[in-house]
């Protein structure tokens, strides 16, 4: 579904993400692990377009979409959530759930303001609340919601379980493995490996921008050097 | 108590036009964060628009349909700029957009100017409310009265549109965070067409609906700019219901200023201004801007060094070149270069607190004509030697530097913009009415220099000295160690903070140099011509200063010497030419799209390119 190849993103003069390449396939949930400053965030904003690849591809459903702005990234149906979660602060939460709105599309599940005032009832007690004194969960479950409501077919999840408490992060994960269920195809990037083994088949661990594995996590089992060489446990 | 009420009245029907203007100008900085100078110039378009089409609609539905027709015809022209102009540059630093918005002003002054010719165009009486009616005794014309009935139906329409509608939401999600909002799927560019469409709709309406009050001039656009600019800036930029409150309230005080005190209505709107501005720095119902907030813009700032040899040698030549131009050059050459060094001065001013310390200032034309004016005074009313007078020349400057800059300081990015562009106006406009002190319009004349400096020649060599000592002064500080302390508060105004460096004291500092040495211009000026008039302090002077160091270079240490020394240059054959505005507007835009690195720049890259200077270590 999503093949990145080759990918080189830059911030000004500092080379972030080099020679990146993985893919997802279609009803995968796929751990993007690594520590800080290992250029997860970077490769989230390269898919997304935010940040604008010097080279390589980034290619969703055999169209290549390097290049594409964001909002044509979006309509095609990717959803980013992005990790400093970004709530329209001004904006009640039906109204950033409304800026997310976009058409029902055709392979997605789809979403209303009623099915995701289910999901996450608490977003339904404060409906006409503004974004502002939410808390750091109740923030991501808003961003998670807004993203849900433009009905994506991969959704790029980048740092959900960071700094909410840990009763939630398991409500989460369940939230996440019931978006698999529904047929949703999940990027989720992550530093927690605990929780990244809860929701996800596969992981991609990198380091300094470059992949450094590709596997399932019964494969990475049996790698514990790498685990230790990556990722802070 | 009739007259009271009559008055009151006007003064909300006056608010009708500004709302218009002011609303569309806050919305338009809400979403696209671009501060708008053309704005009046849409407001202008509007009345003249206004006034052709009432020749050919005539009765009453004609009268309103031209209003209505007149604003969709500007909010079309509006798209146009919004797409040629401002649609390249939306990633480019603010400074950049707002020079490129001046140059959309000079553009469609020279345009209207083209079309519709150099008289004021009367406008006509609204069919059917041409009369007054009599409130407690005092006529009230009735069109004010349709004014200000019509006013609440526009604050509400917007306030519906703003509040109620998808369009609406994603305009305020948009305010807040442009780039979240494109990566939810919506087409940030249409929005922000969307929203200047509307925006210079609005004006347009403004320009046409305060015809019968008002008619059209060429002058209309600066007029209402400043007016509207400190509107938004009370009410808080962004905010639709701040406009409106600021509006009445700007348009209610002048009506009564000018019945009872009519030498301070200027004066007045700009001390309300700075007063709210005090108590609420972010305005009536703004919200606070966060440094930083909309990410950084552009690429870092390269690194500055003091000139190397070659350098050295180069600027010592053309010092020893300028030196001997008097036994060559005829007296027309020496009193041309005599204005270039003393812009060259003005402009270098502006440079080391813009691009060493990144404060924009707006209004740098109050130190440079404020230092003018100090030194006239002085000769004009205690016969003070020209000597003595000079030199308070920038210590006047200095000292006004630092009243206004403990304001301005305190504020950052637009909002510092705008609070130096109403002191300086504050300042031009107590000139300009304080006609008992200042003379007024007829400025002060006979401050000539002393007699060992009388004549072209011998002030010649004393404008080269000054003022080259001044601009060299000004770098020398650049590479002190002041100069590193301000580039860090400008680079990163925290991390400066929890180095140790007290940035508003650095800010400040840098601020008040800043107007001394523009007032040191100043009093070169002054002495040079033998006179002084409140045009030394008008916005269109500090927006010189802006350009000149815009096309030098923003981002070099020399362009605002250079910049100056071009368009000083130039000036003399350009304003010969009957469409100069268009050219130079065409020129700044043409700059701020193509070349934004301004003619410094541009050469500096030229050179890399062929490998006559090295690329910078940090630029590989």
């Amino acid at each position: 579904m999503l093949d990145v190849t080759g990918l080189n993103s830059f911030y000004a003069k500092a080379h972030i993400l080099n020679d990146l390449a993985f893919k997802v396939e279609r009803g995968d949930v796929v751990a993007l692990l690594g520590r800080n400053g290992a250029g997860k965030t970077t490769t989230m904003k390269s898919i997304m377009q935010l940040v604008r690849p010097k080279s390589g591809t980034v290619t969703f459903e055999g169209t290549e979409i390097t290049g594409q702005p964001s909002h044509r990234v979006a309509r095609m149906g990717i959803g980013y959530v992005p990790e400093e979660r970004r709530i329209f602060t001004d904006l009640t939460i039906l109204e950033n759930l409304e800026v997310g709105r976009q058409d029902k599309r055709e392979g997605a599940p789809e979403w209303t303001v009623e099915a995701l005032f289910e999901l996450f009832p608490n977003l339904y007690e404060r409906r006409h609340n503004r974004g502002k004194a939410m808390s750091g969960g109740e923030q991501q479950m808003l961003t998670i919601a807004r993203t849900l409501m433009g009905n994506p077919k991969l959704l790029l999840l980048d740092e959900p379980s960071e700094g909410i408490a840990p009763v939630i992060v398991e409500q989460m994960a369940k939230t996440i493995l019931s978006f698999k269920k529904e047929g949703l195809t999940v990027l989720i990037s992550e530093q927690n490996l605990h929780f990244a083994r809860m929701v996800a088949d596969r992981a991609v661990i990198i380091e300094g921008g470059e992949k450094k594995f590709d596997g399932t996590f019964a494969e990475l089992e049996d790698h514990p050097e790498i685990r230790d060489a990556y990722l802070s446990v | 108590m009739g007259l009271l009420v009559a008055q009151l009245l006007t003064g909300l029907a006056n608010a009708a036009a500004l709302f218009l203007v002011a609303s569309g100008l806050s919305l338009i900085f809400g979403v696209t964060r671009i501060v708008n100078f053309a704005h009046g110039s849409f407001y202008m378009l509007g009345a003249y628009f206004g006034v052709s089409l009432m020749d050919h609609l005539t009765g009453g539905f004609g009268f309103w349909t031209s209003i209505v027709l007149a604003g969709l015809i500007v909010g079309l022209i509006g798209v146009v700029v919004e797409i040629l102009v401002l649609r390249p540059i939306y990633r480019a630093p603010e400074l950049f957009q707002l020079v490129a918005t001046f140059g959309v002003i000079l553009v469609i002054q020279d345009l209207t100017l083209m079309i519709w010719g150099a008289e004021d165009q009367m406008g006509p009486r609204a069919p059917g409310l041409k009369s007054v009616v009599r409130i407690m005794g005092e006529p009230v014309p009735q069109y004010d009265l349709a004014l200000i009935a019509i006013t609440p139906f526009i604050l509400f329409a917007l306030w519906w549109l703003i509040s109620r509608t998808r369009v609406g939401i994603l305009v305020r999600a948009a305010t807040q965070d442009r780039e979240m909002v494109g990566a939810l799927g919506v087409n940030q560019s249409w929005l922000f067409t969307g929203v200047f469409f509307l925006g210079s709709t609005l004006a347009g309406l403004g320009g046409a609906i305060q015809l019968p009050k008002g008619g059209a001039d060429l002058l209309m656009d600066l007029n209402i700019i400043s007016a509207v600019f400190v509107v938004v800036v009370i009410g808080g930029m962004g905010s639709i219901l701040g406009a409106f409150v600021a509006s009445v309230l700007i348009s209610v005080l002048n009506v009564f200023g000018v019945a009872y005190i009519p030498q301070s209505t200027l004066v007045l709107m700009y001390v309300v201004m700075a007063v709210v501005l005090l108590v609420r720095p972010y305005g009536l119902f703004g919200r606070e801007e966060k440094a930083g907030e909309h990410g950084q813009v552009g690429e870092p700032d390269r690194p500055i060094r003091p000139a190397g040899t070659l350098g050295k040698s180069l600027v010592a030549l053309l010092i020893a070149v300028l030196a001997l131009v008097p036994l060559y050059g005829g007296n027309f050459t020496q009193v041309l270069i005599t204005d270039i060094l003393i812009f060259c001065l003005f402009a270098a001013s502006l440079q080391f607190m813009l691009s060493v310390g990144g404060l924009v200032s707006f209004g740098h034309a109050a130190y440079f004509g404020g230092g003018a004016y100090a030194a006239a005074l002085l000769v004009t009313y205690a016969d003070t030697p020209m000597e003595l007078a000079f030199l308070f020349a920038p210590l006047a400057a200095g000292l006004l530097a630092i009243v206004f800059g403990w304001f301005c300081i305190r504020l950052s990015g637009v909002y510092f913009a705008m609070l130096t562009l109403a002191f300086s106006q504050l300042v031009w406009s107590l000139v300009f009415q304080w006609y008992d002190v200042t003379g007024g319009d007829d400025g002060l004349v006979n401050i000539w220099p002393a007699a060992w400096l009388s004549g072209t020649t011998a002030y010649y060599y004393f404008t080269l000295i000054v003022g080259i000592g001044g601009i060299i002064l000004l770098r020398h500080i650049t590479h002190a160690p002041f100069g590193y302390a301000l580039r860090a508060t400008r680079d990163s105004a925290r991390q400066a903070e929890a180095t140790g460096i007290n940035v508003k004291l650095v800010q400040w500092t840098a601020f008040a140099t800043a107007g001394a040495m523009a007032g040191l211009a100043g009093g070169l000026f002054v002495f040079s011509k033998g006179s002084v008039f409140p045009n030394e302090l008008e916005i269109s002077k500090s927006f010189d200063a802006l350009i000149v160091v815009f096309l030098g270079g923003v981002k070099t240490l020399s362009g605002g010497v250079v910049g100056a020394a071009f368009m000083e240059s130039v000036k003399d054959w350009l304003t010969r030419l009957e469409y100069w505005r268009l050219i130079l507007g065409l020129l700044i835009i043409f700059v701020v799209i193509i070349a934004p690195e301004g003619i410094v720049g541009t050469l500096r890259k030229a050179a890399e390119r062929v490998g006559l200077r090295r690329t910078e270590e940090f630029m590989r």
